[in-house]
């Protein structure tokens, strides 16, 4: 692992360097706070969605355009649990409203994993290393998962209200922050961590980050790098759907489509932290989910270019990336 | 004559279009450091991925101990107790020298499951790995990272070594170093298939020796002979080992 001194602290500045600068131009500090907890909690979603797909591209080269759809699928899984478990989700009471939440995201997690799994057989596996086939034929498998979802749930927008207690906001002073903003940010917080831990602390976790780094070594050393992959791949989808549920959950409402622009975003995410970085998705994350939020309250008509002028900034400063991968 | 640990047998080997390999035949005898020679473009490389399974060989037969890994996969053939050292050193950067190490041992969920005997011994041939334990691979000298590519072959015992070109780019000081390593590994009767351009080096260690030009064996014998013999060195290497000395 990386020590402390040796990390490269620059790129983990550019969050808290984005929010201050945003300040003075929000004016009003209760604002502000409001619209920087919205930014880190949707940043915080967008990395537990956008995480996975780091570590597949950087594991095997797959440019997985279809990511869209475990986002989708999970969201849409959710609606069904959450609807079976009405009075739980109802119940003005934390505990309950957790004991339907809990198994919505399982449920949605090991559902993507499982699409997942028929995912990479037989729509990426075929096409290793060939790019172009890739972002076409993952293009093509999300638009057939989009289909899917209207023929089960019907093409119409289904509505994802929260849980009773995650509802309303708590006043931080003059700041009102949405309680399930503090939740996303939670949640996000949780999965980093893990992955933080498996990646560093657990014999898997370092096959992974080498394998980033140069997979050929990995397999003469005697490990089976495709197996590993398709395990991240896996791990890549459930994470998808668990983003999804989140992501649901934040906009209060699912649409088959929802997985498609969202796709957007995290492409810039992973393309801003260095293709394969877990960290650097982190750090996308945040700076997206933060740019976001400060140019929708400022000025909304240049919000959805914001994230991509981000990009391209950071592009300029760092080309491959905030946390490019060695070797790559 | 020793056992033969390895062996090659008319290997073609095809790199898209290109024709590489016409027919290598080799033998590595058991517990003796074979090396192989040749000019620049010769084949040597290109023997060591086919043998590890990274090109496949599109004709003829590979054994390892009378087994058959000419069809293996990479994965297969590393378990099969070979140990690969690339030109490039293949070390995984961003990961610490400790992590390298953990890796290399199949065997080993933590650093506690390696053979603390072994890894003393590594530190005993290569120090710096020990005073380097933590550091991040990618900031060590080329001499360091050389020295841990070697170590992570050597972490558990292995039935073969393949090493490409382990004195390039190193100064004299660290190839001293690295002799005096081989030669330990020697002593300890590892088997190893070196691939060399230093015919200095070479000719320090190899027992027996293989010269390839334009993809075949075109000379195999004892080194001791091929160090003895100027005007076969001029013939098979062009050069004399006098000038480099």
């Amino acid at each position: 692992m990386t020590s402390l001194k040796d990390l490269d602290w620059k790129p983990m500045a550019l969050v808290p360097l984005l929010a201050l600068a945003a300040l003075p131009a929000v004016g009003s500090p209760s604002t502000w706070l409001t619209l920087t907890v919205a930014g880190l909690a949707m940043g915080m979603i967008v990395f537990i969605i956008a995480s996975g797909l780091t570590l597949v591209f950087g594991l095997m080269d797959v440019l997985n355009f279809g990511h869209g759809v475990f986002i989708a699928l999970g969201a849409f899984v959710a609606t069904t649990v959450l609807a079976s478990m009405g009075s739980y989700t109802a119940a003005d009471s934390l505990w309950l409203n957790l004991l339907a939440l809990l198994p919505a995201m399982l449920v949605a997690m090991a559902v993507a994993g499982a699409l997942g799994l028929v995912f990479e057989r037989f729509i990426i596996r075929p096409v290793y290393g060939m790019h172009l086939k890739q972002i076409l034929i993952t293009m093509g498998g999300m638009i057939i998962g989009e289909e899917m979802i209207k023929v089960i749930w019907g093409p119409e927008q289904i509505p994802l209200p929260l849980p009773e207690a995650m509802r309303g906001a708590v006043l931080l002073g003059d700041a009102a922050v949405e309680k399930y903003r503090l939740v996303a940010v939670l949640v996000g917080t949780a999965v980093f961590a893990a992955m933080v831990w498996t990646l560093n602390r657990t014999k898997v976790g370092l096959l992974i980050r080498a394998g980033v780094q140069d997979r050929e070594m990995v397999e003469s050393l005697g490990y089976r790098i495709k197996r590993l992959f398709v395990g991240v791949f896996v791990a890549g989808s459930a994470l998808a759907g668990l983003g999804g549920v989140m992501w649901g959950l934040y906009q209060q409402s699912v649409i088959p489509q929802m997985g498609a622009q969202v796709n957007v975003l995290i492409f810039i995410v992973i393309i801003i932290g260095g293709l394969g970085s877990t960290l650097g998705a982190l750090i996308g994350a945040l700076l997206v989910g933060l740019m976001a939020n400060y140019t929708g309250f400022l000025v909304p008509k240049v919000a959805l270019f914001s994230n991509i002028a981000l990009m391209v900034a950071i592009l300029l400063w760092r080309p491959q990336g905030v946390y490019p991968v060695t070797s790559r | 004559m020793s056992e033969v640990l390895l062996k090659l047998e008319g290997v073609h080997t095809h790199i898209g279009a290109y024709h590489i390999l016409h027919g290598v035949d080799l033998v590595v005898p058991k517990g003796q450091l074979t090396m192989l020679l040749g000019r620049n473009g010769a084949g040597k490389t290109t023997t060591l991925r086919t043998i590890m399974g990274l090109w496949h060989a599109s004709q003829g037969r590979i054994t390892l101990a009378g087994q058959d890994i000419t069809a293996r996969q990479t994965p297969d053939i590393a378990t099969s107790g070979v140990a690969y050292v690339p030109e490039s050193m293949g070390i995984f950067s961003d990961l610490s020298v400790r992590e390298n190490l953990l890796l290399a041992a199949r065997s080993a969920r933590t650093l506690d499951d390696i053979d603390t005997d072994r890894l003393e011994w590594i530190f005993g041939l290569f120090p710096a790995m020990k005073k380097f334990w933590n550091h991040p691979a990618g900031k060590l000298s080329g001499g360091q990272k050389q020295m841990l590519a070697v170590s992570r072959a050597i972490v558990e015992p292995r039935q073969l070594l393949l090493i490409d070109e382990p004195s390039k780019g190193l100064a004299p000081a660290i190839i001293q170093n690295m002799i005096a390593a081989f030669r330990e590994l020697k002593a300890a009767q590892t088997t190893i298939l070196l691939v060399e351009q230093n015919f200095n080096f070479a000719r320090q260690l190899g027992d027996s020796v293989a010269v390839m030009d334009d993809g075949r064996v075109v000379h195999s014998g004892s080194m001791a002979e091929l160090a003895a013999d100027e005007s076969l060195q001029s013939k098979l290497l062009g050069l004399s080992l006098g000038a480099h000395q």
